[in-house]
């Protein structure tokens, strides 16, 4: 799949400020004063926000865009726009009163916690439905998507025990996640075959394609050359996202520095994940091109 | 409403022959040159002359190799557009309502005014049936030229699909799969229709047959093999021929 960076940085972010949401609902960190408190808030609504904000940048009619919150009966897209608008205005309401008026509304705070869970189960389920892409349609999309958001949240709201301990998860879940990614292809069965019920006439490949240049599906569904890198950046990606920042939060204490340091390390990772969860998934589109 | 009907009263669909389709494209233009002038936003392409030209096409043909171990390589040319499918996920994750599948004939449409074009359908689809137009930004996909087969301005035996109605070589039927005694439905079951990566599990009312078996393809064939054969007793002057010289 193409790797669209605006797709990325959407995903990246909403689950940082998602999981920066989730966090501060349980009143963690826990703060007092406005300005303290101020600033997480707005971190954590500016991230979700920023994200939603990039997603409309690889619309063909964003103007239109008001429009996806209406089928929540059958799509995931839609449920995760409505989701993540309920999470922010809740979220928002809470924050102020806890901010300004020193008031902080526990029940309030977990039905955002709960709503910001919600909308990060949305966004792993727009992938994992996909059964057109086999390596996210399997289970570990949805608990990748959950401790992403776990992991950064609680770096970014300063909880660095769990910090530390849920990158330490975070890694063997993402490679658990890669491992069964690589075979989810094969296991799903589809093959050129299959594709053109053509298995009684023998092996089949594609003699020409149906064009000379290319098209819309071969750009967004078949991309190989991202793939080429793979396993090194997969090795890249996973010491910055959370070998490196555990080490380094578990290992040292945990100051100012150290935490914005295993902060910006777990973005950069974080973005290469991703970045990796686009490029090497196959669509199977891609057998009627017989590339993957 | 992306709720897909429980019962459609029509299924609308096509049969494709691949043993009778020749490759020759047509249905591809066809399709081109009516969906560019009717229903919604023309079927742009981009750099048409240039050095990376690039367009929307709802209907596109591929041409694959078969080959069994030993035997001769047969070709088959395998037109390939939306199968309006019964279970159809790019109704399902449409976030707007744009995409419907219709209750009266099983016609999966994109409604381009309500269309954002997020592309999540085409991510949905297996058959790669549907294309983001680059200039109007929304999800062009194939209509079962819904503004041919109903329309009452054009003579009755122009009310099939553009693709259809063009094909030289007869390899396109239209009909009603819901009609056991319809043309596509009876064709279908004569011949072994079948769905396309049913595994999927989009149940395809579009239903390919499958190349018939061929005679000369069975056997490992030997192209001297005959001819070789034939002229070790071979008559006349070429006999004479070979046997003087066998002799020497």
């Amino acid at each position: 799949m193409h790797p669209a960076p605006s797709v990325i940085i959407f995903t990246s972010l909403s689950g940082l400020g998602f999981g920066l949401i989730f966090w501060m609902g349980f009143g963690l960190p826990a703060v007092n004063g406005m300005i303290v408190v101020a600033v997480f808030a707005t971190l954590g609504l500016g991230l979700a926000t920023i994200g939603l904000l990039a997603s409309t940048f690889h619309l063909g009619n964003p103007q239109r865009a008001w429009r996806a919150f209406s089928q929540w009966k059958t799509s995931w897209l839609s449920r995760e726009g409505i989701l993540a608008v309920l999470t922010l205005i809740t979220f928002f309401i809470y924050a102020c009163l806890w901010a300004f008026l020193d008031i902080r509304i526990a029940a309030l705070g977990w039905l955002s916690s709960a709503l910001a869970a919600g909308t990060i189960f949305t966004t792993s389920m727009i992938y994992a439905q996909m059964k057109t892409v086999p390596r996210w349609n399997v289970s570990s999309t949805l608990l990748l998507f959950l401790i992403y958001s776990a992991a950064g949240g609680a770096l970014l709201a300063a909880q660095m025990q769990a910090a530390g301990a849920l990158l330490a998860i975070l890694a063997v879940v993402q490679v658990l996640a890669w491992k069964q990614g690589d075979y989810a292809f094969a296991k799903a069965g589809h093959t050129i075959e299959t594709a053109t019920g053509l298995s009684a006439l023998g092996k089949v490949r594609l003699l020409e394609k149906p064009h000379s240049g290319t098209n819309y599906l071969m750009k967004e569904m078949i991309h190989i050359v991202g793939r080429k890198h793979s396993a090194k950046l997969r090795v890249i990606s996973i010491a910055l996202m959370a070998i490196i920042p555990a080490t380094l939060i578990l290992a040292l204490d945990a100051g100012h520095i150290i935490a914005a340091l295993a902060i910006v390390l777990h973005v950069a990772g974080l973005f290469a994940a991703r970045w990796l969860f686009f490029a090497e998934a196959e669509h199977v589109v891609g057998l009627y091109y017989d590339q993957r | 409403m992306t709720q897909l009907p429980t019962f459609t009263k029509k299924k609308l669909g096509l049969v494709i022959d691949l043993d009778t389709c020749v490759g020759c494209h047509a249905c591809v233009i066809s399709c081109k040159e009516w969906n560019t002038t009717s229903y919604g936003a023309p079927l742009s392409d981009v750099d048409a002359y240039g050095a990376d030209p690039d367009g929307s096409f709802l209907n596109r043909v591929h041409t694959f190799e078969a080959k069994q171990e030993g035997c001769s390589a047969q070709t088959v040319h395998f037109p390939k557009s939306c199968l309006h499918c019964e279970d159809a996920p790019c109704v399902t994750v449409c976030p707007t309502g744009a995409s419907y599948k219709r209750e009266e004939d099983g016609i999966v449409l994109v409604n381009e005014d309500h269309c954002i074009g997020c592309g999540l359908c085409a991510w949905a689809c297996p058959y790669g049936a549907r294309e983001m137009d680059k200039v109007e930004g929304v999800m062009k996909k194939c209509t079962l030229c819904v503004d041919r087969i109903y329309n009452e301005n054009i003579p009755e035996e122009d009310r099939v699909p553009s693709c259809v109605k063009t094909c030289p070589a007869g390899a396109r039927h239209f009909g009603d799969f819901a009609d056991p005694t319809s043309n596509v439905s009876i064709l279908s079951a004569a011949r072994g229709g079948m769905d396309l990566m049913p595994a999927i599990g989009t149940k395809p009312v579009n239903k390919y047959l499958p190349p018939r078996p061929k005679a000369d393809i069975t056997p490992e064939l030997d192209v001297l093999g005959p001819l070789m054969a034939q002229d070790e007793t071979a008559g006349g002057f070429i006999g004479w021929l070979d046997r003087t010289l066998e002799r020497l």
